[in-house]
């Protein structure tokens, strides 16, 4: 699965560690969604689709 | 475990740990006592000699409760994983040993090193492949 993590949190001059503390998770969190390492759960989506104010489908899109 | 030192699951974790650990070496230093001196006979001497057992145990339980309580879905991905490695390890050097042993090539003495032995290197193994792939997804930022 691709996203567009890393651009969205470029875009609002977030850390991945600013990012981690709004989800409440851990930083390597962040960075193991940010490169693709790991696809998170569907709660945890919802929470960054809310996070971003976008669609779910609009940071996370279908990988090859 | 391959988490961050505040993390409140890891926090209760280590704890834990410690106090297990305490309690391991000093149950282990009084059972040995007792039988040196001659204390330990009929079902006295099956509780003494299973003392030591009950931290190693309490630490499995610890190891298994960091599981539940740990919140992070990533971290407790990485636990999984280290758990299932730790698991399959022991599977495959005690499988290598009782077939060794099966056939008188071995004594069949495990000279102390029994499978929970072999969970905990696994665990420290699979430790360390969790560190060392973090740093390298890090590297690859």
């Amino acid at each position: 699965m691709n996203n567009r993590l890393k651009v969205l949190r470029a875009e609002r001059n977030w850390s991945q560690a600013d990012l981690a503390e709004r989800l409440d998770v851990s930083r390597q969190s962040v960075n193991a969604i940010e490169t693709g390492k790991y696809d998170p759960s569907l709660p945890l989506a919802f929470r960054i689709s809310d996070l971003f104010g976008l669609p779910i489908e609009d940071i996370f899109q279908r990988g090859e | 475990m391959t988490c961050k030192k505040n993390n409140p699951a890891v926090r209760r974790y280590t704890i834990r740990l410690a106090v297990l650990m305490s309690a391991y070496v000093g149950l282990l230093i009084f059972s040995k006592l007792m039988f040196k001196h001659g204390y330990a006979h009929g079902v006295l001497a099956y509780g003494l000699a299973l003392l030591p057992a009950f931290p190693i145990i309490g630490v499995v339980w610890a190891v298994m409760r960091l599981l539940v309580e740990q919140t992070d879905e990533y971290l407790r991905m990485l636990m999984v994983r280290q758990t299932l490695f730790a698991t399959g390890f022991t599977l495959v050097i005690t499988s290598v040993r009782e077939w060794l042993q099966n056939f008188d090539l071995i004594s069949s003495e495990d000279g102390g090193f029994g499978a929970t032995f072999f969970w905990f290197v696994g665990l420290g193994i699979g430790g360390a492949i969790n560190a060392l792939l973090e740093r390298r997804g890090r590297n690859a930022e």
